[in-house]
């Protein structure tokens, strides 16, 4: 077989999910103070709820399009991660076009997509250590009802960390579910994926408790 | 030094089954540079690793690791003790290399400026600067397992507890985390099947069935484990 009638598939990185990761960078959206990257998506998500229209819809759109695109944020892993959102915009705006017009189905499914990219650059600008100092700041002041704020940073840092790896679990599943002949079963790929996410749940517990970090 | 008095270690049986034994009376002085634990697989030799630093408490008994007992004071052993898992990918929990060192160091309650030399200096000193920022997921299994080293001994512990840390490693990367293992100054409590390892050992404790069946130097607690693997 020649060359050229060789297919090639090229491997790609995880799927990452929406909110992505640190993409590392010097841009100026990189270089800013992550309070005003945080407050700054704050103040989209009250825009989102407080201006109506599809013009504002689309105009807020724009904005966190032109964000991701300063940011240089890869253009295939973001449309990549983003495809569940687009496509639960695409459902929901059939169902509004239905019920309410096509003014109100752009609206919303506009707003979805343009929150969802606007907190994805604040992620793939941000490292999570730089987010967790700001995390654990802000929630200094429920120390005094018993919150531990490193504990809860920690948790919501491990949360972004955990999509990948859920992902990465769940195909580990659906190899050894194909590698049987299984892949058309749900029990094989739904069972199996339950127990490992569980048991990589109590390994990550484990590795903070031997870093003593939470004690 | 870490002390194993009368140590024994049961888990609770499922649905009504009996309970099940994994340490059974152990005491133990330990105060050798380098100690191998060998052992069949389940014999209770991670339990035993995983006591040192209190992932594991005993059922009955008390263990002690320099003065502080790993029940009542648990904090305070774990930023004595480091611990590395078999599996780089339970312990390396951070997106990049970077960010999981900083997370190590986030208990040292460093500045941003002073943490972020040392994470700089960790990974030049481990030769992984240059990996810095490229996702976890793109690492070898070899460059993971020596992140995980590093994000645990950028806290300097006093002590490190490794459970069969060169097990999922090709030979290159085996002899790399080895040799990264000997040049350590501290106390090192070394879970392995790796038989070389163990040999080059001060002390090797070999498990059995959750007793320590054999306790010596190096030589000879190699050879109790190969006369103990050939009768099985």
């Amino acid at each position: 077989m020649s060359a050229a009638g060789v297919r090639r598939r090229r491997s790609r990185r995880p799927w990452t999910g929406p909110l992505g990761l640190y993409v590392h960078g010097t841009t100026p959206l990189h270089r800013a103070p992550v309070d005003v990257k945080l407050g700054a998506l704050a103040l989209l998500g009250v825009a989102v709820i407080v201006l109506r229209g599809p013009a504002t819809a689309a105009v807020l759109l724009a904005i966190a399009t032109v964000a991701a695109v300063v940011a240089r944020v890869p253009a295939r892993a973001t449309v990549r991660g983003l495809l569940p959102v687009l496509v639960t915009a695409g459902v929901l705006g059939a169902y509004q076009w239905w019920q309410r017009g096509p003014a109100v189905a752009v609206e919303v499914g506009a707003d979805l997509v343009s929150l969802v990219l606007a907190a994805g650059v604040v992620t793939a600008t941000t490292p999570a250590d730089r987010m967790l100092d700001v995390l654990e700041r802000s929630l200094r002041p429920l120390r005094h009802i018993g919150v531990r704020p490193d504990v809860v940073a920690l948790a919501v840092a491990l949360m972004l960390r955990t999509i990948p790896a859920l992902v990465q679990t769940v195909a580990e599943v659906r190899d050894a579910a194909r590698a049987r002949g299984l892949e058309r079963d749900p029990r094989a790929l739904l069972v199996p994926a339950a127990v490992r996410t569980v048991a990589r749940a109590r390994a990550t517990g484990d590795a903070l408790a031997a870093r003593g970090l939470g004690d | 030094m870490i002390t194993f008095k009368a140590v024994s270690v049961v888990v609770e049986g499922a649905g009504g089954a009996p309970d099940v034994p994994i340490l059974d009376d152990v005491d133990l002085r330990l105060t050798e540079r380098r100690i191998a634990v060998v052992g069949a697989n389940g014999s209770g030799k991670s339990t035993l690793a995983r006591l040192v630093n209190g992932l594991v408490l005993p059922t009955s008994g008390r263990v002690v690791v320099d003065g502080l007992d790993t029940a009542s004071d648990g904090a305070a052993v774990r930023r004595k003790v480091g611990f590395v898992f078999t599996d780089p990918d339970a312990q390396v929990v951070m997106p990049t290399p970077q960010e999981d060192i900083a997370l190590s160091l986030r208990r040292l309650r460093l500045d941003r400026a002073e943490r972020d030399a040392r994470v700089r200096g960790i990974l030049d000193r481990f030769d992984l600067g240059h990996l810095a920022e490229v996702s976890v997921h793109s690492l070898s299994g070899g460059q993971k397992q020596l992140l995980a080293l590093a994000g645990v001994l950028a806290t300097e512990p006093e002590i490190l507890v490794c459970d069969e840390p060169t097990t999922l490693l090709d030979l290159r990367w085996r002899r790399v985390v080895d040799e990264l293992l000997d040049s350590l100054d501290q106390q090192v409590v070394l879970v392995t099947h790796d038989l070389e390892a163990a040999a080059r050992a001060d002390r090797v404790l070999v498990v059995d069935a959750g007793k320590v069946v054999a306790d010596g130097g190096a030589p000879v607690g190699v050879e109790q484990y190969r006369a103990l693997m050939a009768v099985r």
